[in-house]
């Protein structure tokens, strides 16, 4: 089965659902797909974080963000809460990055642990990019 | 075998795709799925996902209100 693998390092709401989207739209064109968080995206799937990530550019200290959270709400895009939740219900895996766990001092509890396939570091990327049709870091 | 309808009017980006492959992975062989929609890619992008899980098209049908379409799948 063909694949695809994307680096989530940023933790900016709108690179997040680029993420998620992407990864839905893989799963459901039949594609295996892995999520690795790291960084400012691990920060994102520790518990109430998912949704409360800033905008990468325009963010206008939380302003432009509020605007398009209240255009996305009346174009009917789903939360992030929701895309995650589809991602796993298709079969999505979730990887978290060790070594920002550490050097972050983010500990499992912190962590959706019920989102999280599994722990890991970059040789378990490799191995999987290594395998992939598409690899993407966002 | 049995019908499955999947209403996805007014849903956008990426979910009617998403909720097409969930009815997908629940049915079992044989069954037809029946996807009702307005989101304009979903409806080119459906079939292509229908094309790459191997299953079969059955149909694009589009409403008289020219927004809705209906896509029949066969699992």
């Amino acid at each position: 089965m063909s694949k695809a693998t994307l680096v989530v390092h940023s933790g900016d709401t709108d690179k997040v659902y680029s993420a998620l989207i992407i990864g839905n739209g893989a799963l459901a064109m039949g594609m295996d797909v892995s999520l690795y968080f790291t960084f400012w995206g691990l920060i994102r799937l520790k518990k109430g974080e998912l949704e409360k990530g800033g905008l990468s550019r325009m963010n206008l200290l939380g302003l432009g963000k509020w605007m398009i959270k209240r255009k996305m709400k009346k174009a009917n895009v789903r939360s992030l809460e929701g895309l995650i939740k589809d991602f796993k219900d298709l079969g999505g895996k979730i990887f978290a990055c060790d070594m920002t766990m550490e050097i972050m001092g983010i500990k499992r509890e912190d962590l959706r642990e019920d989102l999280i396939t599994e722990y890991a570091a970059v040789g378990t990327y490799i191995k999987e990019a290594k395998e992939s049709d598409i690899t993407l870091f966002i | 075998m049995s019908t499955i309808e999947v209403d996805c009017v007014g849903e956008t980006c990426p979910v009617p795709l998403v909720e097409t492959r969930k009815a997908i992975r629940k049915a079992s062989p044989g069954d037809i799925i029946e996807v009702t929609g307005t989101h304009p890619a979903s409806k080119k992008e459906i079939p292509m996902a229908v094309k790459e899980l191997g299953l079969e098209l059955l149909g694009v049908e589009e409403e008289a209100d020219g927004k809705t379409w209906k896509i029949l799948i066969k699992v």
